[in-house]
């Protein structure tokens, strides 16, 4: 074929490309979470290779947040970057062992502590650039002056050329026009409790509050560690599930009494 | 004219030239100096200045060489072995050498072949045909031996070191101590005298001197990247690769700037190190400052690793984590080494020591976390707060779990709560010394936020009032 009709062709394919990306093709595709409702409604799960932003829904529970993007990290798999301010990590560290309690390997993570917003942004763009990186965890607080449609269009475009799964994770901030493909507002609700009223495995409210070409959705969430999937909290109470049985061990040694506390 | 005090006496340490004139010398008392040169002008003596000032002289001193040994009180000794080409000779070096340090300083420089003999004739200056003349010529004094020793030889009518050079050594150490006869072998060359360089010697190091300084930034690194080309070859020939670079940039003035490089993994990759040495000039807090603009340029590889030579791919794609240790070089090297990190865990349970946060780059065995309780909740807080703050708490005494808190002036009430998980300071740290007791608590509020609490001390037996903290946020 004659070279210039070639890379016309080729620019043909990306402009179409480009018009077609409004529909709901993830060329990633998704990742379940384990809960039918959600993944129903957004077409299979969370789609790999996107931008999805996650905000703390009250201001005092950063941790919820945290805690949900954790979770997803586990579910995404692959290397995890998590790029947060100085700041933030002064007011809350994150902590490893508590990672690893929700199922999430510490190992897997690499931190970026970096000096202000800014930064962070720019750290993002290169992370998501990466093909290695799994998934890319990109905490804000408040509202930075530089995030804005521009900054999340970037990274939206990077995620697509380099598979990379970002988490816009935003805390104490309002939700501005972004070009994220999902965006969720995360609180904690009280969870199951455990013999003795003793708090029980995570909790979430999770409202999807804007999908691309989708619906939206509330659902209460609970995250079981051992089969690594969130199930649905009111469900899980009626059905009585105490503790998933794990594959690989006797049942004996999972269901007698807890001996914490 | 300075001055110290010496056991228990004030005695004149040091006099410039122009008091040497006068007669005075060090060893005197002030009162003797200031009464025979009136309006004399007196200080107190600085050794930590003085180590400091011949430290950062040492530094500068690299300039001209790889090994350089700070040599208390007042010299440098650099061995030049073959350094001297890429200043066109000895003379031209000493002349380099003595035209930088002798701006603000008064120089005297020796060459010799051992750094004994460089020491001692550059302190007691003698002319003589070679330099095995020069050191027979040498007084007693330049052995530096303590005073008793050299005494003790001038005694013996032994005044020059080549009435000393001839005869048997065992009688010698016999009589005038072991360390008289070492220094006359180091002196004479018989024994081995090592440098030992102040900074650990570099595996490999290029270096590019310029007839005219060079200030403008591109063109500095061009020359690193040359420099980087050159090494980039010597390390294939020899498989390996460098994980740390150091670039030096000797300004003509004297001043030395460096600049480091890291990378997660050996590399050679003359491409690269420069990206990587580009980002580095970029992220500088103060700009590269050339003043009058650099004369030499090193560039050492401090540390190497073996690394084999690998075929290009034919499929242009690399191989599985490279990309992922470029980005975390990148990301080291633009914002700093100390901000991008790994956790580790630590056996400790004492939950804030529990974990170690590290550079990524830095090397470490991966070390596996340890695996949480099957078919638990999560017992341990997704973020911690560090320090842990107070709170104020209601709760039954002696160790009941909270029935409410209130935590940065908001009122929490538990509904559920469990605990405690006592967590006691290792056996042997008492109580007592500052580390108490805690109890913690696993809470949930009415709104369902999961909080990790604790009370420092047991009550009545470690403390009368414990107070309670919040250390973490469950998700």
């Amino acid at each position: 074929m004659h070279p210039q009709t070639d890379d016309r062709c080729e620019r043909i394919r990306q402009l179409a490309r480009l018009a077609g990306r409004s529909d709901a093709r993830v060329p990633g595709g998704h990742v379940a979470f384990g809960h039918a409702d959600v993944d129903a409604a957004l077409g299979g799960g969370l789609g790999r290779g996107q931008l999805h932003e996650l905000f703390a829904a009250s201001a005092d529970d950063p941790a919820g947040a945290a805690g949900f993007a954790a979770m997803l990290c586990q579910r995404l798999g692959g290397t995890c970057v998590w790029l947060r301010e100085a700041r933030a990590e002064r007011r809350l560290q994150l902590f490893g062992p508590g990672l690893s309690a929700i199922g999430l390997d510490p190992a897997k993570l690499f931190l970026g502590v970096l000096p202000d917003a800014d930064a962070v942004l720019r750290a993002g763009a290169d992370v998501l650039r990466c093909p290695d990186v799994g998934v890319a965890v990109i905490e804000l607080w408040r509202n930075p002056r530089n995030l804005g449609l521009t900054a999340t269009r970037r990274f939206q475009l990077a995620t697509e050329a380099s598979g990379v799964t970002a988490l816009l994770l935003r805390m104490e901030a309002e939700p501005s026009a972004s070009a994220a493909a999902t965006r969720w507002a995360v609180r904690s609700v009280a969870s199951r409790a455990l013999e003795g009223n003793a708090p029980g495995r995570p909790a979430f409210e999770l409202e999807l509050l804007k999908h691309r070409g989708g619906g939206r959705g509330r659902w209460r969430l609970e995250w079981d560690r051992e089969s690594a999937s969130f199930r649905d909290l009111e469900r899980a109470a009626l059905s009585g599930v105490v503790v998933s049985v794990p594959a690989d061990r006797p049942l004996a040694d999972v269901l007698p009494i807890r001996k914490a506390g | 004219m300075l001055v110290a005090t010496e056991r228990n006496a004030r005695r004149l340490t040091a006099a410039c030239p122009q008091a040497r004139e006068q007669g005075l010398a060090p060893g005197m008392t002030p009162a003797d100096a200031l009464a025979r040169v009136p309006g004399l002008c007196v200080d107190e003596a600085d050794p930590a200045a003085d180590t400091r000032l011949l430290l950062r002289l040492s530094d500068m001193a690299l300039r001209w060489s790889p090994i350089v040994q700070p040599d208390p009180p007042d010299g440098l000794l650099i061995d030049i072995s073959g350094c001297t080409h890429l200043f066109g000779g000895e003379d031209a070096l000493a002349a380099d050498a003595t035209a930088l340090l002798g701006r603000h300083l008064s120089v005297r420089h020796t060459i010799a072949s051992t750094p004994s003999a460089a020491h001692a004739l550059a302190r007691f200056p003698v002319s003589a045909a070679s330099e095995e003349q020069a050191i027979r010529c040498l007084p007693v004094a330049a052995l530096g031996l303590p005073p008793e020793a050299e005494t003790a030889l001038r005694r013996a009518g032994l005044k020059l070191v080549g009435d000393l050079a001839d005869r048997p050594t065992a009688p010698l150490s016999a009589r005038f101590g072991k360390q008289a006869a070492l220094a006359l072998d180091r002196l004479l060359g018989r024994a081995d005298h090592r440098l030992s360089p102040r900074r650990p010697l570099p595996a490999l190091q290029f270096a590019r001197r310029f007839a005219e300084p060079i200030a403008h930034v591109d063109s500095v690194l061009g020359a690193v990247d040359g420099l980087a080309m050159k090494a980039a070859r010597v390390l294939e020939q020899r498989h390996q690769g460098g994980r740390s670079f150091a670039i030096s940039l000797c300004r003509s003035d004297g001043e030395m700037r460096e600049l480091a490089l890291e990378t997660g993994q050996p590399t050679r990759d003359p491409a690269l190190l420069q990206r990587l040495l580009r980002e580095r000039v970029e992220a500088l807090s103060d700009p590269l400052d050339p003043g009058f603009g650099f004369d030499l340029i090193r560039f050492a590889v401090a540390a190497t690793e073996p690394l084999e030579s690998v075929q290009a791919d034919l499929q242009a794609r690399g191989k599985q984590g490279e990309a992922l240790s470029a980005l975390i070089d990148r990301l080291s090297v633009r914002h700093g080494r100390e901000r991008i990190r790994r956790l580790l865990p630590v056996d400790s349970h004492v939950p804030e020591r529990a974990v170690r946060s590290v550079p990524a780059l830095d090397d470490g065995q991966a070390a596996a976390w340890p695996l949480p309780p099957p078919g638990e909740p999560p017992l341990r807080p997704i973020c911690l707060l560090d320090p842990p703050e107070p709170i104020e708490v209601l709760a039954e005494v002696p160790d009941a779990p909270p029935r409410r808190f209130r935590w940065r002036g908001v009122s929490h009430i538990v509904t559920r709560a469990e605990g405690p998980e006592r967590i006691a300071a290792p056996w042997w740290q008492k109580a007592s010394e500052g580390r108490p007791t805690r109890d913690y608590y696993r809470v949930e509020d009415e709104a369902g936020r999961r909080f990790w609490l604790f009370r420092r001390g047991l009550h009545e037996r470690e403390a009368g009032h414990p107070s309670w903290f919040i250390h973490g946020q469950f998700a």
